[in-house]
């Protein structure tokens, strides 16, 4: 503890190099430690028994999507007048819990949030199953899957071409462009892990593998100084495309005429709502990941509470945007726009608001206290309730418009069937399998990223003159 | 390989091992001093003061920039043609080529290019994927991912001579001074 204790002193200068891990100081224990994880010859009981949960449920979505092809959307519960359900919940959702990751890597990065290097590569690697998860809903969704190519604009035999003035068809190119530069960026920063690994390895077949996709990295100085000016490029081009993409998923509901999606305030609410859950999920996994793989020193209380941090400051944004919804509907004077508010609040869904609000609103303010912020179990709670109450959030807002809308004769209440309840339950299954498989293949902490900010790595003390520098993407300085 | 032509392999340069970033950019300073153009360093993480000791410059923006504004262009005329050309239908008496709504898939294609001539550029320009290097065939190279920084005066310097190198090399004071076989 007197290590954080003597941190926090240091943080207060502002071009101090701050201490932001703790125990192992020097390059070689901060590789060992990162690269043990990997090396060593068999992981942690517990991730066997947490594997073997995860890989059954992913079997289980499997099986979920194969009878969903085999016999259509009839399986799931939407119908006339919700045509939406959970299969747009669940790809918003996981949209959603992907932006953390790019907010980590790219909006941190830029903001030289240095103490971001000890959680951007598991944050990253989140980014990129979650959208994995996100993406599997619109291409099953299509009903007939073997035509899902029409979302694309191939020439086709029916000379027929996708209409771009749609926002569904910006959705395709938005959540497509993000995965691919997600990847990219996630594989880019890999590179010189994977040539750590390769360079450790004991074993040829590791050594090939690791080599093969560590690409020949040798780590020279020319290949480091392209490689910082592509990651600081690949940062600056992600940071729009993050606050882009959950804006254009918001325009497939704001761009209807449907009471209570129509709002101008969708894209600021969505992509607060999406950091908001994209962190809860991130603490939910880091926290029980960091005690199972023994990286607390390098991801220490002092992350989670940065984390805890970021969830307080976009919770209260979401509160906030609630609220401008609730004005905005009587203040807009619409009488369509006002039902659907007090609907939502106290219609047949009211369990869900309320659960919602407690969940999104109420849970994240116990953040305040610095006692809840740093203890594991409140903060895993808390994060766990963020995780629940974003999900609901979607919820409420395909389901309470979609039942509920112009004319009451057409009105309906949404139930969902035990294929929609085991293809969600699935997708959990498959994000938890890949980020597993991740913990054990792959350096889960950015190896090369935290050496940068030891003092060790620069030859001159924390307080050397270049106390700014040391990440990939800073600008060389020319004195 | 190579050996058929000859008994003794050709030296693609001379290697001094270091133990961190201080020496290392006291090291290229004197190679520097002592006459030496053609080198490379090598470190296990990124750092600007040895970038800037190697004077390595490029000009990697300008570069992706240009992706960039092929990705606009591009993500335009697919939306222009399909629009206008290739499946035009009329909603409303609205123009056929709406373009405030192609703004967002112009902006998607224009990340999307960029990012990728970012990292396709780096690799490419990196000559990376590279099956084969001689710097690995020291032994001491495999710390260079972890701990240690190397430098390495080719052979292709006007100046090199295995011996007098090695020399001058050893009076930086590092770890270990190696000859790097090709």
């Amino acid at each position: 503890m007197t290590v954080s204790d003597t941190s926090r002193l240091v943080l207060d200068e502002p071009y101090a190099r701050p201490i932001l891990v703790d125990g192992a100081r020097d390059l070689a224990s901060i590789t060992d430690r990162v690269c043990g994880v990997v090396e060593r010859p068999t992981p942690p009981r517990a991730w066997y028994v947490a594997i073997t949960i995860t890989s059954c449920l992913t079997l289980m979505l499997f099986a979920m999507v194969g009878y969903l092809i085999a016999t259509g959307v009839g399986v799931w519960g939407n119908n006339s007048p919700a045509f939406w359900g959970w299969d747009i919940v669940n790809f918003v959702f996981w949209v959603g819990i992907a932006h953390a990751g790019t907010l980590i890597s790219a909006i941190l990065f830029l903001l030289r949030q240095k103490w971001r290097t000890s959680i951007n590569r598991a944050a990253e690697a989140m980014t990129l199953f979650a959208v994995c998860c996100a993406g599997l809903y619109p291409a099953v969704h299509v009903g007939r899957v073997w035509v899902a190519y029409w979302l694309f604009p191939v020439p086709n035999q029916m000379q027929m071409w996708p209409n771009f003035r749609s926002p569904l068809l910006w959705d395709v190119f938005a959540v497509s462009t993000y995965a691919t530069v997600s990847l990219l960026f996630w594989y880019m920063g890999l590179l010189p892990d994977l040539a750590t690994l390769r360079d450790r390895a004991t074993s040829g077949l590791k050594r090939g593998l690791y080599g093969f996709f560590a690409l020949g990295w040798c780590g020279s100085a020319r290949h480091w100084q392209r490689f910082e000016r592509a990651y600081l490029i690949l940062a600056a081009l992600a940071t729009p495309l993050v606050l882009s993409v959950h804006s254009v998923v918001s325009f497939d509901f704001a761009v209807s005429q449907v009471p209570g999606w129509h709002t101008t305030i969708f894209p600021p609410y969505f992509v607060a709502g999406a950091i908001f859950s994209g962190f809860g999920m991130v603490v939910t996994t880091m926290v029980p990941a960091r005690e199972l793989f023994g990286l607390k020193e390098l991801i220490t209380l002092r992350h989670l509470e940065n984390m805890n941090k970021v969830i307080l400051a976009t919770g209260s944004i979401v509160g906030l945007a609630y609220a401008t919804e609730f004005f905005i509907a009587w203040y807009g004077g619409n009488p369509y726009e006002r039902f659907v508010f007090l609907n939502r609040a106290l219609g047949p869904y009211w369990w869900a608001y309320w659960l919602m609000i407690f969940c999104n609103v109420v849970a994240p303010q116990f953040l305040w206290i610095k006692k809840i912020r740093t203890n594991l179990l409140f903060m895993f709670v808390i994060s766990i309730f963020v995780n629940i109450g974003m999900w609901l959030e979607r919820f409420v807002i395909v389901v309470t418009s979609l039942t509920r809308d112009y004319i009451p004769s057409s009105w309906g209440y949404f139930k969902p069937t035990a294929v929609d309840v085991c293809t969600f339950v699935g997708t959990i299954g498959l994000f938890l399998t890949l980020f597993l498989l991740f913990c054990r293949f792959l350096p889960m902490v950015a190896i090369a990223e935290v050496k940068t900010i030891l003092p060790a790595a620069h030859g001159h003390g924390a307080h050397g003159k270049h106390g700014g520098e040391g990440r990939p993407g800073r600008e060389v300085s020319h004195g | 390989m190579s050996a058929t032509h000859s008994e003794v392999p050709t030296l693609h340069g001379m290697m001094a091992e270091f133990a961190d970033e201080r020496s290392l950019i006291a090291g290229i300073e004197r190679a520097k001093a002592d006459g030496f153009t053609d080198m490379e360093a090598y470190t296990p993480v990124p750092s600007h003061d040895v970038i800037h000791a190697l004077g390595v410059k490029n000009r990697f923006a300008a570069l992706v920039f240009c992706g960039g504004l092929l990705g606009s262009c591009a993500g335009f005329a697919l939306q222009y043609m399909v629009s206008v050309e290739l499946y035009p239908v009329n909603i409303g008496g609205r123009p056929l080529n709406s373009w405030p709504a192609f703004i967002v898939i112009v902006f998607e294609c224009t990340i999307l290019f960029a990012a990728l001539t970012a990292v396709i550029g780096m690799l490419f320009l990196n000559g990376l994927p590279q099956p084969y290097h001689p710097v690995f065939n020291v032994p001491q190279f495999a710390r260079a991912s972890q701990d240690r920084y190397f430098l390495v005066v080719h052979a292709s310097d006007p100046k090199f001579d295995a011996r007098t190198t090695r020399e001058r090399l050893a009076a930086a004071g590092p770890l270990s001074v190696a000859e790097v076989q090709n």
